[in-house]
């Protein structure tokens, strides 16, 4: 029978829950690397069993872990992530230049096709690749030599690569997203970039459709339609029908255009689902409502999802990596919260439930459809 | 012999309990006792020293025979009874919690 597993990444280490295709009954697994932080856990996509865990803290700094047999056991991989060349510098926070310091993982992706090959983005921003299933890596020198680099600032969660989206029809084409740098593609495997910003309006920047300094918080692809893209900025919403060259912004009546989550049901490409956030300053829902939104009109119309979720006194985030669409065909849809929630929908967004209520706060959520 | 105590997330890491013990030749060092352990265990790498530069980690301390060493030069002979093995060397993740 089929059925799913969430791979979750959380403050003090990784949970697996698991269950068959109805999604009612969870078996939670965990924690494993308890008391570290798991930025993410991804998955091959050719190799269901072959695990990836980007595991951090700040007195031991980066591991990367793999597993052959679905999280029952573990093995140590390759941690050294070391620039390409003189790393040289970024801007810093004060608008001076400082140099680039690899500080951790945030999100692992692997090849559509060989689960030996892995993308890593890292903080300060660049992006890494392995093809020996993890022992080492090598940076794509291009993305942050392409020109711009030298002027990508941190938000205020670092300077981190958090996206990276692989285009299931053009192996070559890959999209990645910086905070606070913007978006960017690469057309021929990786070895040059270009920034794919124009559309982008930031008014916290002094040049509100500058190149690059847009506050990129997540991308979205649903892989039937790898052109169309839709990005939650930190404000406004956005969609791009043309691989990122041009963004229009999508954000319609939403109650705030704020967040950091998005994704797009697995069988209808124009069913787009976010977590609106009351503001910047003020990380939860508005009004104390946890809502997921779901626009069935590739944005701009959307409409509320709140059955299962609290609807009173909820203060929690939902993070930008922390939800996940499986492929049943009945598209689930997964989130986590700061406050150790995950919900589950089995329906589409319809209807929700707690799979666990109090995990330590969630990073990240990603799920497997298994067969 | 060198007797050697990790840090509870590193003996998961490295699969080891209690102390680990190492023959090191000439005079221990903290560098010559890292490398030795790195090289048995390699997935220490990196977790109490930077990859490139080898500088200890900030949040990583040594100690032993209730001093602490983590200022000390890596290449200054650690103390007789860290040598002797009466004494183990202790690798201590430093206090560095307590937000709220």
């Amino acid at each position: 029978m089929s059925g799913v597993r969430v791979l979750v990444g959380t403050k003090k280490g990784a949970f697996i829950l698991s269950a068959d295709g109805k999604r009612e009954k969870w078996d939670v697994s965990g924690p494993h690397f308890g008391g570290w932080e798991i930025y993410h856990v991804k998955a091959s996509p050719v190799d269901p069993n072959r695990l990836y865990v980007s595991q951090s803290t700040g007195w031991h700094g980066q591991l990367i872990q793999r597993s052959n047999d679905a999280g029952k056991t573990w093995e140590p991989a390759g941690n050294k992530f070391i620039y390409d060349g003189v790393p040289g510098t970024h801007m810093w926070y004060d608008g001076t230049p400082h140099p680039w310091e690899f500080k951790r993982v945030w999100h692992i992706e692997p090849s559509l096709t060989d689960p030996d090959t892995i993308y890593a983005g890292v903080e300060d921003a660049a992006l890494f690749r392995s093809t020996d299933g993890a022992q080492t890596w090598q940076e794509l020198p291009g993305l942050r030599g392409h020109g711009t680099g030298s002027r990508w600032q941190p938000g205020a969660g670092g300077l981190c690569l958090h996206t990276i989206l692989l285009d299931p029809s053009d192996p070559n084409r890959i999209f990645i997203a910086i905070s606070a740098a913007g978006a960017f593609r690469t057309d021929d495997g990786g070895q040059t970039w270009r920034p794919i910003n124009k559309g982008l309006k930031s008014t916290y920047i002094p040049d509100p459709d500058a190149e690059v300094g847009h506050c990129v918080h997540h991308i979205a692809m649903n892989p039937s339609r790898p052109g169309v893209l839709f990005m939650q900025k930190h404000w406004d919403v956005m969609r791009s029908d043309n691989a990122g060259d041009l963004w229009t912004e999508v954000s319609g009546n939403l109650p705030t255009d704020f967040g950091f989550a998005i994704d797009i049901h697995a069988h209808e490409p124009e069913t787009v689902y976010v977590v609106p956030i009351k503001s910047d300053s003020e990380h939860y829902p508005p009004e104390g409502k946890l809502r997921v939104y779901r626009s069935r009109t590739g944005g701009n119309e959307w409409e509320p999802l709140t059955k299962g979720l609290p609807q009173s006194n909820c203060f929690v985030n939902v993070l930008r990596d922390a939800m996940a669409v499986d492929s049943l065909d009945s598209c689930g849809i997964y989130f986590g919260t700061s406050g150790g929630q995950v919900y589950a929908s089995p329906n589409a967004g319809d209807s929700w439930a707690p799979i666990v209520r109090d995990l330590p706060a969630v990073l990240s959520v990603e799920v497997q459809t298994l067969p | 012999m060198i007797r050697v105590v990790l840090p509870a997330h590193l003996r998961n890491l490295a699969k080891v309990n209690g102390e680990v013990e190492l023959e090191i030749e000439g005079q221990p060092t903290q560098r010559s006792v890292l490398d030795a352990l790195e090289a048995r265990y390699p997935m220490l790498q990196g977790t109490l020293r930077d990859h490139v530069t080898r500088q200890r980690r900030p949040f990583v301390r040594f100690f032993a025979c209730e001093e602490d060493l983590s200022h000390d030069s890596p290449d200054k002979p650690l103390p007789p009874q860290v040598a002797s093995g009466t004494e183990p060397f202790l690798i201590v993740g430093a206090i560095a919690g307590g937000y709220r």
